[in-house]
C-alpha cells in the first residue's frame, strides 16, 4: 500500500482546534432543535453543529406517522400522561412525562409557525390522527412523511441563524473530558481525513439510536450508536438499554417501515386463516373493519402487537412467503382516495419493494427492530451525570418512553428535549472556569493515537464484515422479542468476545479522503459497546416489562425491577450494572389494559 | 420458506481516490445479488465481499434521506430505488454529474448547500403572532397548493440532470428555486419580496430554459420544472405591474415582519 | 491536504448528444428558427403587398417555387411540433387547482389543443376554404 495516505503514522500532534461555546453532535431533529434554541436564546453564542451526514440525511427523515401533542378540546394532558406512562409499562419517569406533555403542543405549534406542512381540518386548524396506545386522537401529521417534514422544516429554519456553524460530514470520535466535566469533542473531517478538536463549554449529543446492531431493522445505515458509545466511554452511564422496540409492521424483505398510521387509519392485521389474531392476545374484542377504536385491537401498543406475531409464529398461523413468515396488513377497505391522501409513501414502498398494491391486496409484514427506548442517562433537564454533557433524542434515555415507547411520542421528544438540552447548556456555561487547553490537547492526542494505531495495525486478523455479521446474528438470536436466561448468557459472552476480537480488526483502506472503511470500523466499535450494554442489561432484568419479554420470567416484577438499569463502561471488561429508581409522582404501577372493555 | 432468487450482477463503477489517482477510471465488479434487490444492495455486496475501499453514501434505503444519488447508466437515480430487475448486462455507476468528485461515488454538494441557503427556504410570516395564539389557519386546499413542492429530499438528482446547471454553474438550480416557490405560495408566508431579489434574476429562474429534465428524474415527484415556470410567470407579472402600470405595486411589495414571539 | 476534488467539465457544444431528452430539448429549440424564419417570410409578403400589385403578384409567384414549398412544409412541421411542446408545457406553467385537487395536466393541455383546433377552423372558414 502506498504511504501517501498515512498521515497518522507520522509523528507529532496533528489536530486542528476549533473553539466554540456549544458543540452539538448530530444534526437530526434533536440536534437542529437544540441549535435553533441556542441561537434564538443567545445570538452571541457560537454554535458548532457537527454531524457525520448532511442534516437532511439524518434518520429523523424516515419517521412517518406523526407527533403527539394535546390540542383538541376532547383531549387532556392527563390522558396523554396516562397513555405514555401505561404504554411505557410504568418505567417512565413521571416528572419527565409531565414536563413533556405540557411542552409538546407548544413545540408542535412552533413547528407550525416555522412552516411545517401539517395536515389540516376543513376549518384550517391542524388535523390529528389516531395512533397505537393513545386514547385520543392527538397525533399531528404531515401525510406519512411527518419526520421528513419536521426535519426539513428544522433544517431550513436553522439556515436563518448565522451563529450556527455547521460541520457537515464530520465523524465525532471522543468527548474531551477534563476537570470532571465535558469540554469538547474530537472529530474527523470525512472529506479530508483531518482530525479536529472542538473546545466547547458544553456538548449536546443528539446522535440517534443504534438499531443497526440488528440485522433486520427500519434504521438507516447511519444509526450506529456513535453518540451513545461516545458518552458511555467518557463515563456517562447508559440507561435501560435492554428495551428495544420492534415495530409490528415492517416490510419482510428490506425492513422498511410501514407506518403505524396504516393501522391508525383503519388497516387490519390478519393471520393465514384471515383471523384478526390480536383479539387472542388481550386486545379484543374484534372491532368492526374500517372503524378503528383507540387503544384496542390494531391500535394496541407496539410491544404487544409485535409479541402477538411471535405467538402466531409459534402456533403456525403465519403466512409463508418468499420473504419468510409473515402476517398480513390489509388496507384495501380504506379505498384508493384515502390511501393516496394519507398513506402515499406506504403505497409506494409496498409497490416498489414487494410489487404489491395496497389498494388491491394485503401486504405481508413482520416485526422489525425500530427504536431504542434506552440511551444515555439524562434527567428532565436533558443533563447527563457528566457535567457539561447533555443529550436528547433517541440517543438519550430521559425516561419518557419507559419500557415501550408509544408511536408519535419520539418526534416530539426530539423537539422538547432538544430545546431543553439547549437551555440547560446555556445555564451550565455561565461562569465556568477557563479551560485547560493543554489538558484538552492531551485528550485529543489520545484520539489521534487511537486512529493512528488503527492505521498502523499490522497484526489484524478480524474482518469488519465478519465481526459485524456475528454481532447482528447474536443480537437477533439472543435479544429478540422474547428472551431467555440461556440465550442472554450466550449473548453477553458472545458480544464480550466480539469486543475483544474487535481490537484486531483490519482496516483495509488506509487512505485519507472519505474513507468509509474507516468509518464503518469505528461505527462497529460503537455498536459493540451499545450491544454489550443491551445484553448485560437484558440478562440482569429478570422480569417481563414492555418490550423486554422473558420466557423464564413472564411477569412484571415491580418489587425488584421498578427501576432503571444503569450500565457503566469498564474498558474492555464486562460493564458494571446498577440501578436507579423510577420517579413516580401520581400514577402507581397498574395494569396495561388494551382490551375493548377498558374505560 | 422459498428462497429469494439470486442473480449475477455486473457493475462498472467509476473510481477516483485523490490519494492515489490523478484521473478517474472504471472498475468492473461481479457479485451475486437477490434479484429483487436494488443497485445499492449490489454496491453493498461489493463493499462487503469484494472491495472494502469502494466509497459511496447511503442511509435510509427508502428513498427519503436523499444520500445515495448517483448516475446509473447515465441517468441520475437514487441507487436505493433503482431495481436490478430493470437492468440487463453491465450496469454503469458513476457519481452524480455536475458536482466535483471527492472520491469514488462521493461528490461535494457544497454549491447546492450554499444556493439553498441563499433562497431563504424558510417561512417568513405574513403576520407574526405568538405561539400562545395557536396555529396559523391553513385550509386543506391552501396546503395542497404547495405540498408537492415541500416534498424535495435535496438529493440533487435534478442538478445532475439539468444541462443548464452543468453549463452555467452560477444557476441557482431546480431544487433550491423550487423550495423558494414552496414558501412563496404558502398561505402563511409573506417573504416573496425578499426571495425575489435572489430568484427573479438571470442566475435564478431566468436561467432556466425549460429542458424539463429535473422533473423527469425527480424521485419525489416534486416537479421543479413546474415550479420554475410558475415563478417565471409571477416574475413577469411583477415586472409588468411595476413598469407598465402607472403607480402599480406588485404583490412582491408585501411586507415581512420580524419573528418576535417565538419560543426559543 | 489530500483532498483534491475532481471536476468534470460539461462539453459546451456537444452536451446534448449525451441524452435523448437533451436531444428532444434541442430539437424543440431548433424549431423556433423555422418559426422565426416564417415570420420574416410573412413580413416580406406584407412589404410586397404594400409595394403594389405587381410586387404582390411576384411574391405569390415565388411562393409556388419548389424551394418555397419545401421551406413552408418544413416551417409547418416545425410550428406544429413547437406548438405541441408548448401546449404540453402549459400544464406545468399553469396548474389549475379546484378545491384541494388539481385539474389533471392532460385536461389543461387538451383544452389548448381544442382551442387550437377551433381557431384553426374559424381562420380556415374566414379564409374561404369552406
Amino acid at each position: 500500500m502506498p504511504a501517501r495516505g498515512q498521515r497518522y503514522l507520522t509523528d507529532g500532534f496533528n489536530v486542528d482546534t476549533i473553539s466554540t461555546d456549544v458543540a452539538i453532535i448530530g444534526a437530526g431533529g434533536a440536534g437542529l432543535r437544540a441549535a435553533i434554541a441556542l441561537a434564538k436564546t443567545d445570538p452571541a453564542l457560537r454554535i458548532a453543529l457537527i454531524s457525520k451526514v448532511y442534516p437532511m440525511r439524518s434518520h429523523t427523515c424516515a419517521a412517518e406517522g406523526g407527533a403527539a401533542g394535546v390540542i383538541k378540546p376532547d383531549d387532556s394532558f392527563d390522558l396523554h400522561f396516562d397513555d405514555t406512562v401505561g404504554g411505557g409499562d410504568w418505567l417512565s419517569d413521571q416528572d419527565c412525562v409531565e414536563y413533556f406533555i405540557h411542552e409538546a403542543p407548544k413545540e408542535l405549534q412552533q413547528l407550525e409557525h416555522w412552516g411545517c406542512p401539517w395536515n389540516r381540518e376543513a376549518d384550517g386548524s391542524v388535523a390529528v390522527r389516531p395512533f397505537g396506545g393513545m386514547k385520543k386522537k392527538r397525533t399531528w401529521f404531515a401525510a406519512d412523511k411527518s419526520g421528513f417534514h419536521i426535519l426539513h422544516t428544522l433544517f431550513q429554519t436553522s439556515l436563518r441563524f448565522p451563529s450556527i456553524t455547521r460541520y457537515d460530514e464530520y465523524y465525532a470520535l471522543d468527548l474531551l473530558v477534563d476537570d470532571g466535566r465535558c469540554q469538547g469533542v474530537t472529530a474527523m473531517e470525512m472529506r479530508s481525513g483531518q482530525l479536529r478538536q472542538f473546545h466547547a463549554k458544553a456538548v449536546i449529543i443528539a446522535g440517534g439510536g443504534a438499531g443497526r446492531m440488528f440485522p433486520f431493522s427500519t434504521n438507516g445505515a447511519i444509526k450506529t450508536g456513535d453518540g451513545m458509545a461516545m458518552a458511555y466511554r467518557a463515563g456517562a452511564p447508559l440507561k435501560d438499554m435492554e428495551f428495544i422496540q420492534y415495530h409490528p409492521t415492517g416490510l419482510p424483505n428490506t425492513g422498511s417501515l410501514l407506518t403505524e398510521a396504516c393501522r391508525g387509519e383503519g388497516g387490519i392485521m390478519v393471520n393465514k386463516h384471515g383471523r384478526r389474531y390480536l383479539q387472542d392476545y388481550g386486545m379484543g374484542p374484534e372491532t368492526p373493519v374500517g372503524q378503528p377504536q383507540l387503544k384496542t385491537m390494531e391500535l394496541g401498543p407496539r410491544d404487544r402487537v409485535s409479541q402477538a406475531y411471535w405467538h402466531e409464529l409459534q402456533k403456525g398461523n403465519t403466512v409463508t412467503t418468499k420473504w419468510g413468515e409473515c402476517v398480513l396488513l390489509d388496507m384495501r377497505h380504506l379505498g384508493e382516495k384515502k390511501i393516496n391522501e394519507r398513506l402515499p409513501l406506504v403505497r409506494e414502498l409496498a409497490s416498489s419493494f414487494l410489487g404489491i398494491d395496497i389498494v388491491k391486496d394485503p401486504v405481508p409484514i413482520r416485526p422489525v427492530v425500530h427504536y431504542m427506548m434506552g440511551g444515555i442517562s439524562t434527567n428532565t433537564t436533558a443533563a447527563t451525570p457528566l457535567p457539561g454533557l447533555f443529550a436528547a433524542g433517541e440517543c438519550a434515555c430521559v425516561s419518557l418512553n419507559g419500557a415501550n415507547r408509544l408511536g408519535s411520542n419520539s418526534l416530539v421528544e426530539l423537539l422538547v428535549f432538544g430545546r431543553r438540552a439547549a437551555l440547560s447548556a446555556i445555564e451550565h456555561i455561565q461562569g465556568l472556569p477557563a479551560a485547560n487547553a493543554a489538558a484538552l490537547n492531551a485528550r485529543a492526542e489520545e484520539t489521534q493515537l487511537r486512529i493512528r494505531e488503527l492505521f498502523s495495525r499490522t497484526d489484524g486478523t478480524e474482518s469488519l464484515y465478519g465481526l459485524r455479521k456475528e454481532m447482528m446474528d447474536t443480537m437477533e438470536k439472543n435479544v429478540g422479542i422474547y428472551r431467555t436466561e440461556e440465550g442472554l448468557q450466550e449473548g453477553v459472552s458472545k458480544i464480550h468476545e466480539l469486543r475483544q476480537r474487535y481490537r484486531r480488526v483490519i482496516l483495509t483502506d488506509r487512505t485519507n479522503v472519505f474513507n468509509t472503511d474507516l468509518f464503518q470500523v469505528l461505527e462497529l466499535g460503537s455498536m459493540l459497546d451499545c450491544a454489550e450494554a443491551v445484553t448485560v442489561g437484558a440478562l440482569a432484568r429478570k422480569e417481563s416489562r414492555g418490550s423486554h419479554q422473558r420466557l423464564d420470567y413472564t411477569e412484571r416484577d415491580d418489587r425488584n425491577f421498578l427501576r432503571h438499569t444503569m450500565v457503566h463502561h469498564q474498558g474492555l471488561d464486562v460493564p458494571r450494572v446498577d440501578y436507579l429508581d423510577v420517579v413516580i409522582t401520581k400514577s402507581p404501577p397498574g395494569v396495561r389494559d388494551y382490551s375493548g372493555d377498558h374505560k | 420458506m422459498t428462497q429469494m432468487k439470486q442473480r449475477q450482477v455486473q457493475l462498472e463503477v467509476l473510481r477516483y481516490n485523490p490519494d492515489t489517482d490523478t484521473e478517474a477510471h472504471f472498475q468492473r465488479y461481479e457479485v451475486s445479488c437477490n434479484e429483487e434487490g436494488v443497485v445499492l444492495d449490489a454496491l453493498n455486496k461489493v463493499k462487503e465481499t469484494v472491495d472494502p475501499t469502494l466509497n459511496y453514501r447511503w442511509s435510509c434505503h427508502m428513498a427519503v434521506c436523499g444520500s445515495c444519488g448517483m448516475m446509473i447508466n447515465g441517468e441520475p437515480k437514487l441507487s436505493c430505488h433503482t431495481f436490478l430487475r430493470d437492468y440487463e448486462g453491465v450496469i454503469r455507476v458513476e457519481p452524480l454529474a455536475h458536482f466535483p468528485i471527492e472520491r469514488d461515488l462521493v461528490t461535494a454538494p457544497d454549491d447546492f448547500m450554499e444556493k439553498l441557503k441563499r433562497v431563504k427556504p424558510y417561512l417568513i410570516p405574513k403576520k407574526k403572532k405568538p405561539i400562545s395564539e395557536g396555529e396559523y389557519k391553513q385550509t386543506p386546499a391552501q396546503l395542497m397548493k404547495f405540498r408537492q413542492y415541500s416534498m424535495c429530499i435535496n438529493c440533487m438528482l435534478c442538478y445532475a440532470a439539468c444541462p443548464e446547471y452543468g453549463l452555467t454553474p452560477k444557476f441557482i438550480g431546480p431544487a433550491a428555486l423550487t423550495l423558494a416557490h414552496r414558501y412563496n405560495i404558502d398561505s402563511r408566508d409573506g417573504g416573496r419580496k425578499e426571495r425575489q431579489e435572489v430568484v427573479a434574476t438571470a442566475e435564478g429562474v431566468w436561467d432556466c430554459t425549460f429542458v424539463g429534465a429535473c422533473s423527469e428524474v425527480c424521485p419525489a415527484h416534486v416537479d421543479p420544472a413546474s415550479a420554475l415556470q410558475q415563478m417565471k410567470i409571477t416574475s413577469s407579472i411583477d415586472w409588468i405591474v411595476e413598469h407598465l402600470i402607472p403607480g402599480g405595486k406588485s404583490a412582491r411589495d408585501t411586507v415581512s415582519r420580524e419573528d418576535a414571539g417565538d419560543i426559543s | 491536504m489530500s483532498r483534491r476534488p475532481l471536476v468534470r467539465e460539461v462539453p459546451p457544444t456537444t452536451w446534448y448528444f449525451r441524452q435523448p431528452r437533451y436531444m428532444r430539448y434541442m430539437s424543440r429549440e431548433i424549431t423556433s428558427i423555422f418559426v422565426g424564419a416564417y415570420c420574416m417570410f410573412l413580413v416580406v409578403g406584407l412589404q410586397r403587398l404594400a409595394a403594389g400589385p405587381s410586387a404582390w403578384e411576384g411574391f405569390l409567384q415565388a411562393l409556388t417555387s419548389p424551394a418555397s414549398i419545401v421551406f413552408q412544409f418544413l416551417a409547418l412541421v416545425a410550428a406544429v411540433y413547437h406548438a405541441a411542446t408548448w401546449f404540453n408545457a402549459t400544464q406545468k406553467a399553469m396548474p389549475v387547482q379546484i378545491g384541494e385537487d388539481f385539474v389533471p395536466g392532460n385536461v389543461i393541455s387538451g383544452a389548448h389543443y381544442v382551442a387550437w383546433a377551433v381557431l384553426s377552423v374559424v381562420i380556415l372558414h374566414l379564409a374561404g376554404v369552406f
